[in-house]
């Protein structure tokens, strides 16, 4: 029982750090179809500036709080820019995104290590981050549950945000129909750039998680990146919700199968897991229904 | 071009050039530690006859090459570790960190059959299953892209954490012989060298012949329109799982090349972040073309070389800003450059044709080389 219920404990902590770093990617994979690999090093962008804050604040408490709108500022902005230059004219090439972006990786993380160095930096965790949270005996480790509570937050708000509000509204009808969007006088153009801002920001607010969870370092990203695309692969392109249970499910497999093999099987059997997955559902939990053959 | 590339005297004389050029001027002009790097970059040159094949004419994003390359490069160094060892000798490197001797799965690959028949096998049969896992069931293009560089993530995180079978982030090095030749005598470096100059002409000619078949132009036609070659009657998933089968069987001898000739296979040789790097020299070549890959590959790999030796960071940024430009903006590679300029030529000869500019069928397919 123990066991269970710290396995599952781990499995949504790891699940919730994955959702964070899919939630970006299930708005520029899963509806505009840009493969971004710079994403890992958006996160990485997120976490250096969660260090450089703290650096210049001092304290610890309100530096985390303030970094993550920074953060998402500055993700947001490179996303930005990156879309502006390079994406741009790629939209009708989406397998050549990921070149692309992969090229952008590289420039980035060899500029993260020019500017802060190779070896990893540490951010101190605020004081009331510090310790566990004891429930019926199990002790909680207070940074994993505020990480969940941010990437539940995080999802409740882009999820409202794309229910709710018009530039939600205007970027579900993009993505559904591309030509009629433009014929009912929505410019698709700044709804790209604007899904591109939301989607690197939010990798930003992941990477001011990820200082919680030891030091940061310019490869941060790679880590991350493929597992995150593997989240989206399996919820499926249709809807963020697929995101959400494939980050929690994914997270308390991975956990499961790495408490009962090594962490290096882990990995081969939750590839070959996706893979037997893919060919129940090769669309994903959720699919986007369409009349198109591909 | 594609006139030069089909007529057979002109294809005859390319690989004499070719061959002369690799069997005869290189030893010549070259040092032996300069011709032992350029072996290595003809290993890398057959990783990219493969890709050219896969993505250029298939267009399957096969970032995963790393898997096959360095299944056939670890096959080769387990054998050449086991037979440097000694009938029933365990290798130096597993003696230092265990004393459980050769694990099992070990023991087959001390037979140079086995280990061979292994190199040809194994890659294509890993792929076989991806591919017909993946195509059969119609899941994206994205998505395949992903899942193959997923393998390669978890392929280069399973060597990494099992030190005592595969060396760990070390890797398996440090050989002195190569079936019975010692590797330190600059004569066998040469046949080695030749061996892989070989191969790669092989490999060569092979998809010359592949691109000029029927299964060449079906494979094409799933690139383009894979709906349609559905309609016709055709599996497109077998279409594309063979050519992604022969890219991986050429990536498997390109790494089991590999290994004698650099004399080091680790996972930084087959993780991520060189399985797409294998793409770079592709792109820049021109992806659908037969030597565009080729010679790009070589050249990028020759670049890199010469780059590191003297601003170590400065490959890192080339190799990056090279994805960024050519992926975005010359797409078709150098290859392009050189059909605009043939193109630009006969349309300055000739009067401009009434109609909109034709397209060739040739450049759409991209028969021409």
């Amino acid at each position: 029982m123990g066991v269970l219920v710290t396995q599952v404990f781990n499995g949504l902590s790891v699940g919730s750090i994955l959702l964070l770093a899919a939630l970006g990617l299930a708005l520029t994979f899963g509806q505009m179809g840009v493969i971004n690999m710079a994403h890992g090093e958006f996160i990485m962008a997120g976490a250096y500036t969660a260090f450089v804050t703290n650096q210049i604040l001092g304290s610890a408490g309100l530096s985390l709080v303030l970094s993550l709108p920074i953060a998402f500022l500055v993700a947001g902005l490179l996303g930005v820019l990156l879309e502006v230059t390079l994406l741009r004219r790629m939209y009708h090439r989406p397998l050549d995104t990921l070149l692309v972006t992969f090229g952008v990786a590289l420039v980035l993380q060899q500029l993260a290590r020019d500017v802060f160095g190779t070896a990893g930096v540490d951010v101190p965790a605020p004081a009331w981050l510090s310790g566990p949270v004891e429930v019926l005996g199990f002790a909680f480790p207070k940074t994993r549950l505020f990480i969940l509570a941010l990437a539940i937050a995080a999802f409740a708000a882009l999820a409202a945000g794309l229910r709710f509000t018009s530039l939600g509204r205007r970027i579900r009808a993009t993505v559904q129909n591309r030509p009629l969007a433009e014929s009912a006088g929505i410019s698709t153009r700044s709804t790209d750039r604007l899904t591109f801002f939301i989607g690197s920001g939010l990798a930003g607010v992941a990477g001011v998680a990820l200082t919680l969870m030891g030091s940061i370092s310019p490869n941060l990203g790679t880590g991350y990146i493929i597992n995150a695309f593997l989240v989206v692969v399996v919820g499926g392109v249709g809807q963020i919700k697929g995101a959400v249970i494939a980050a929690f499910v994914l997270g308390i497999v991975s956990a499961w199968v790495e408490y009962t093999t090594t962490a290096s099987i882990a990995q081969v059997i939750v590839f070959a897991l996706i893979v037997a997955f893919l060919q129940v559902r090769p669309q994903g939990i959720y699919a986007l229904k369409t009349r198109s053959l591909a | 071009m594609s006139t030069l590339l089909k007529s057979r005297w002109a294809v005859l004389a390319g690989f004499a050039i070719a061959a002369l050029l690799l069997f005869v001027v290189a030893p010549a002009a070259l040092s032996p530690f300069r011709l032992d790097l350029l072996g290595k970059y003809l290993c890398y040159a057959m990783v990219a006859v493969g890709i050219g094949l896969a993505w250029g004419r298939g267009g399957m994003l096969t970032l995963g090459q790393g898997v096959f390359f360095g299944i056939g490069a670890y096959l080769m160094a387990m054998h050449l570790k086991l037979a440097d060892a000694g009938p029933g000798g365990t290798p130096d490197f597993m003696a230092l960190i265990s004393s459980d001797g050769v694990p099992g799965w070990w023991e087959p690959f001390r037979s140079g059959i086995v280990t061979i028949i292994a190199i040809l096998v194994l890659p294509a049969l890993v792929a076989g299953l991806l591919g017909l896992a993946t195509f059969r069931r119609r899941v994206k293009g994205a998505y395949f892209a992903i899942l193959s560089q997923a393998l390669a993530a978890a392929f280069a995180i399973l060597l990494i954490g099992n030190p005592t079978s595969t060396g760990g982030s070390t890797g398996l090095n440090n050989f002195r012989g190569f079936f019975g030749f010692n590797l330190y005598d600059p004569v066998n470096r040469q046949m080695l060298f030749f061996i892989a100059s070989g191969v790669l002409l092989a490999m060569v000619a092979l998809a010359r012949q592949l691109m000029l078949s029927r299964y060449g132009e079906l494979l094409v036609a799933c690139r383009d329109a894979e709906e349609r070659v559905r309609f016709l009657g055709y599996d497109p998933a077998n279409v594309k799982t063979v050519a992604y089968m022969i890219a991986a069987f050429m990536a498997g001898i390109a790494g089991a090349l590999f290994v004698p000739i650099v004399g080091i296979v680790s996972p930084n040789d087959v993780g991520i972040v060189p399985s797409i790097g294998f793409l770079i020299g592709v792109a820049i070549g021109g992806r659908t073309t037969l030597l565009g890959p080729v010679l790009g590959a070589i050249a990028v790999a020759w670049a890199g070389t010469t780059l590191s030796e003297t601003i170590p960071s400065g490959w890192t940024y080339l190799q990056g800003f090279l994805f960024m430009l050519v992926i975005a903006f010359l797409p078709g590679g150098l290859a392009s450059l050189g059909g605009a300029w043939s193109g630009l030529r006969t349309r300055l000869r000739k009067p401009p044709p009434p109609s909109p500019t034709p397209v060739d069928p040739a450049e759409l397919t991209g028969v021409n080389v």
